[in-house]
């Protein structure tokens, strides 16, 4: 049923992607899109029994975006469904509403009630102040793919800055892979069945305030978040054969700020989280500085470097920002294909745990994306965060198709 | 205080005796600067303006490409900042959605921010790189973003007949930092003060790139626009056209609607 579901949902975004010029001309709707076939291939045969045997998996997602906005403006809304299909793991094939709001806009007033994604944050390695939405970690475990949170959101805008106020009703558990999967845990994660510290579960509700704004050649982001920690800790169920996701409850503030001078980017992220028995600190900071033009080409290239510490104990969720050093080099072309190449290397300063990471990327024709990746792990002991992982090398390549 | 004037007036004139040239006529610094101010002022009190824009992207095969795109301008009345303006990306489809905002400085670095619709980011980017290719055009940041009229400055070459029109041909100087080029060459016609069109001479000094201004329209009786740019890049042979749309000024927009934080609310 779910599969017939989800096959349902990817056949509808393509036939609505060819359906969008005649719909779109005469009316305030704006509609786009994309379908994407991803293939993977894996260097090593997987780490834990169950775990499909094959070292290739084919997926392939879709995602429609449907916008409206009102003949005067002040009015918009947005809906976008994501989904993905895929040939091994069950829990991957999944549907996801991204996005699903209505929003007012008045004088330097905005209010938004429904479903959205809001990022926050300026560095790259890995995004410590960014929480109002839960990860979608089956989609990539990089954390940068998000579910659509329930919300009610009003930003006001001030010649001092932008205040964002956040009401969170509903609470996304975070999603893991199934036992065919890749990218696992050594047992299976029972994500949808997770145990709360709060005894309202997943409709606790969260609030966030934020304020944001730049001074000269200083952004600056500052929130405080009370609610449910997106980052689940994972206990081993009554039985021992499984994983129970618990979400604790957590006051957190967090900190963003970029120096943007010359060539340079400066920046640092950095929160305090006070949990149901500790509180600590971590944060990230480090620099993005570009060549522009190099050897009078059309070419940048941007070397960044960042450091990530956290101070969190054995007790909470795991990290495995605690103490590593994040080195890459980001080559853009500038061409009219808007090809560039992404490399780093996270390497923990301690237990040399390192984690390496190629993304490139080039658009063919007017509506045809390519991206490669390919991602490795080495240095992983059994006793460290990465080693579930340690055999899931891959190289990727997704061809996406924009309507 | 009659008297200072006939005395100046006297002085003057005897200057002007000795230097057989009229003593009203400027040095060709100020002539230039007088010509791209009569220009630049021509196009005061716009206020705000929005236009939809197609770029047309050529290599030297002649194979195009194309990207869409709205341009939203705020003009700030006071000369010595610089207007703020706000680029939305319609297609290529990938990248619908990414905006750039610009507030434009004089000779200071401009402030930049760009949003990344997938990850729903907005981006504090470094505008140093003034020369680099805008979007893979042969249009650079700096050529979108350097219209302010200080930001140059001014060398009366000549005058001569541009089409139907006389021009003005006026050299100016880039003052800011980290400008691809050590002058430009402008022609400004004497009937309406619009740039009909541009030499880039890069910075070994050889000619680098031509754009030529056509199709201009006037709006509100007023203001002119150009509603197709050709850019042409004399080395490479690549091009870049910009297409214009019809113009929509005072549109209602504020200051309001050029902060970072209305990135993330422009679709």
């Amino acid at each position: 049923m779910r599969h017939l579901l989800i096959l349902g949902v990817l056949f509808f975004c393509i036939i609505a992607g060819n359906a969008e010029q005649t719909i779109a001309d005469d009316s305030e709707w704006d509609l786009s899109g994309n379908v994407s076939i991803k293939a993977r291939g894996f260097s090593q045969d997987a780490l834990w029994p169950e775990q499909n045997t094959s070292d290739a998996e084919v997926s392939v997602s879709g995602e429609w975006e449907a916008r409206w906005r009102s003949e005067e403006g002040d009015q918009r809304a947005s809906f976008i469904p994501f989904v993905r299909w895929d040939e091994n793991d069950d829990e991957r094939s999944h549907i996801d509403l991204r996005e699903a709001y209505w929003a007012y806009e008045g004088d330097g007033v905005e209010l938004l009630v429904g479903v959205n994604k809001v990022f926050w944050g300026v560095t790259e390695s890995v995004h410590l102040v960014d929480i109002i939405n839960q990860t979608d970690l089956v989609e990539d475990i990089d954390q940068e793919d998000k579910l659509g949170q329930p919300m009610v959101n009003l930003a006001v805008q001030k010649d001092w800055g932008l205040i964002n106020l956040y009401v969170l009703p509903y609470f996304r558990e975070r999603t893991f892979p199934g036992l065919d999967g890749r990218f696992r845990e050594p047992l299976r994660v029972d994500w949808d069945d997770a145990e709360y510290e709060s005894g309202a579960k997943d409709k606790h509700v969260d609030l966030a305030l934020r304020y944001s704004h730049y001074f000269g050649d200083v952004d600056v982001g500052l929130y405080y978040f009370r609610g449910t920690s997106r980052e689940p800790r994972l206990q081993l169920s009554a039985d021992g054969r499984e994983f129970k996701p618990f979400y604790d409850q957590i006051d957190q503030v967090g900190l963003d700020l970029q120096y943007t001078r010359d060539a340079w980017l400066w920046k640092l992220e950095a929160i305090v989280r006070d949990g149901s028995d500790e509180s600590f600190a971590a944060s990230v900071a480090g620099f993005e500085y570009t060549f522009y033009q190099v050897y009078e080409s059309d070419a940048d290239i941007g070397i960044l470097m960042e450091y990530q510490y956290d101070e969190r104990s054995s007790k909470k969720p795991l990290t495995i920002a605690d103490n590593d050093v994040f080195m890459g080099a980001r080559w853009s072309l500038n061409d009219i294909q808007d090809t560039a190449v992404l490399a780093g290397v996270v390497v923990d300063k301690k237990t040399s745990e390192t984690f390496f990471n190629l993304e490139a990327e080039r658009r063919f024709g007017d509506n045809t994306f390519l991206e490669l990746r390919v991602r490795a792990i080495t240095n992983a002991e059994s006793d460290e965060p990465l080693y579930s992982f340690s055999r899931d090398d891959y190289i990727q390549l997704q061809i996406s198709r924009y309507f | 205080m009659k008297h200072l004037k006939i005395l100046g007036a006297t002085l003057l004139s005897m200057a002007a005796f000795l230097n057989s040239s009229p003593v009203w006529s400027e040095t060709p610094e100020e002539k230039g600067f007088a010509v791209a101010a009569r220009s630049d002022r021509s196009d005061r009190g716009f206020g705000d303006s929005k236009a939809e824009m197609t770029m047309v992207l050529r290599n030297a095969a002649g194979q195009e490409s194309s990207r869409t795109m709205q341009f939203t301008t705020l003009e700030m009345s006071d000369e010595s900042v610089g207007d703020k303006s706000l680029v939305l990306f319609s297609t290529p489809r990938d990248i619908e959605g990414t905006a750039l905002l610009s507030h434009a400085k004089i000779l200071d670095p401009d402030d930049q921010w760009l949003y990344l619709p997938a990850l729903k980011r907005v981006k504090r980017i470094s505008s140093r790189n003034k020369s680099g290719p805008f979007v893979g055009s042969e249009f650079a940041f700096e050529d979108f973003t350097a219209s302010e009229l200080n930001k140059f400055s001014y060398k009366y070459l000549r005058e001569e007949p541009c089409g139907d029109l006389s021009c003005d041909v006026v050299e100016r100087f880039p003052r800011y930092e980290n400008s691809g080029y050590t002058r430009q060459i402008s022609w400004v016609d004497t009937t309406d003060y619009q740039i009909r069109k541009i030499e880039f001479y890069d910075r070994r000094g050889s000619l680098l790139k031509e754009l030529i201004f056509e199709d201009y329209r006037k709006y509100a009786d007023k203001y002119w626009r150009a509603h197709r740019l050709v850019m042409k890049n004399v080395q490479t042979n690549k091009s870049t056209d910009l297409v214009y749309g019809e113009y929509k000024f005072n549109v209602g927009l504020t200051d309001k609607d050029f902060v970072k934080g209305r990135l993330s609310r422009l679709r």
